[in-house]
């Protein structure tokens, strides 16, 4: 049945070298764990993708109940954990894959850097990853205002004083995070458009070109 | 028996079926999160005193308004929303009253009383020219395709308490 189907669309759409090209692809031995156990390092980009899936996904259902308003943010985040089934869990997938996912990606520039992965002629994929990296970690940055509750508050605070000690441009890059004078209305709504619109765009670019130059470049070697 | 399985089919179903649990392992939070305003049950409606001394009822629609108090996800008005009600005397019914939802059975709209000066006596939406008489009966040939609703009604002390909508 799924076979006839499949058929059917690739009979018109010649589907298959679509995902052929996705898919077929060579996995060296130095980088399988079947064959040596100590590969399982290699696993930790895959691991970043995996888990930013998981953040996208449940980001997009939490964004189903979050409001960006200094008023019911807190309210609604409240409400979305304590008073909806799942509530918890799928906040909690949220809240914990955030972590796991900058413990994945720091785990993976680690194997990068000590396979010597990032050497000519990788330097393009290695300067796109450290990009990755700041996006990343500024995604931490803005979703950790979101709850609005005090440890958000201060966090930001903490965080845009520590922008605003940059010579000579700091207070223009503080003023423009928190869009005003305060850490306030503003600053929750421009955050969390940065959050879930400005830096996943940024992170999807990112992404593709990452995942290309792989394509393109292949697996270094082992060491 | 049935067809031997190869190995590489046997391998491919492992591989969908591990797929597929993991994938349902997380789907399954987050899509039981977004549909559970859907199994959830709405609120009970309590009757509300609506200030109103059933001696001042008449023969004449009455628009009266009332607040009634519900939580509408993470918020909850302070001064409640204000609902109305169109009351006017009607012998038939077991308290000798009726009082009419003012929300078009067409596509939701609020009806008023006589606002349209072509249809006197009848209840009229603005939205699609919608009518009713003065009973709550759509006219046929406008667009709703079934009476007003009615409210729950109560009498306590001589005054008027007005509850849920009336199931049919």
């Amino acid at each position: 049945m799924l076979r006839a189907i499949y058929d059917w669309v690739d009979e018109r759409l010649d589907i298959t070298p679509i995902w052929r090209d996705v898919a077929d692809h060579e996995v060296p031995e130095h980088v399988n764990p079947a064959h040596h156990f100590s590969a399982f390092i290699y696993c930790f980009g895959g691991l970043t993708f995996f888990v930013v899936v998981i953040q996208i996904l449940s980001g997009m259902f939490l964004a189903l109940y979050y409001v960006p308003d200094i008023v019911n943010a807190h309210a609604s985040v409240n409400y979305l954990q304590n008073e909806l089934a799942m509530g918890a869990i799928v906040r909690g997938m949220h809240h914990w894959g955030a972590s796991v996912a900058i413990v994945m990606l720091f785990l993976h520039t680690l194997r990068v850097f000590f396979t010597g992965s990032y050497k000519h002629p990788r330097e393009f994929n290695w300067v796109i990853g450290i990009l990755i990296f700041a996006v990343m970690v500024g995604l931490g940055f803005t979703g950790y205002l979101l709850p609005w509750d005090n440890k958000a508050y201060f966090a930001t605070k903490v965080g845009v004083e520590i922008a605003a000690a940059v010579p000579w441009i700091g207070p223009y890059i503080a003023a423009f995070l928190q869009g005003g004078d305060i850490v306030g209305a503003v600053t929750l709504e421009r955050f969390f458009a940065l959050h879930v619109f400005f830096l996943p765009a940024l992170l999807f670019i990112l992404l593709a070109v990452h995942f290309i130059l792989i394509r393109r470049q292949g697996i270094s070697g082992p060491l | 028996m049935s067809k031997k399985v190869s190995r590489r089919k046997f391998l491919t179903y492992m591989l969908g079926g591990t797929a597929g649990f993991l994938g349902a392992g997380l789907l399954f939070p987050m899509v039981r999160f977004a549909v559970d305003p859907v199994l959830k049950k709405g609120g009970k409606v309590e009757f509300v005193d609506v200030n109103l001394p059933v001696s001042e009822i008449t023969e004449t629609p009455r628009a009266v308004e009332f607040k009634i108090f519900r939580k509408d996800g993470w918020y909850q008005s302070e001064d409640g929303e204000t609902m109305t009600a169109w009351v006017m005397k009607d012998p038939r019914q077991e308290l000798g009253i009726v009082a009419f939802s003012p929300i078009c059975k067409h596509l939701g709209c609020t009806v008023d009383w006589e606002s349209n000066p072509q249809f006197k006596n009848e209840f009229f939406c603005p939205c699609h020219f919608g009518r009713y008489t003065k009973d709550g009966i759509n006219v046929p040939g406008t667009p709703p395709t079934a009476p007003l609703d009615k409210y729950e009604l109560q009498v306590k002390d001589g005054r008027l308490l007005i509850g849920p909508i009336a199931q049919a």
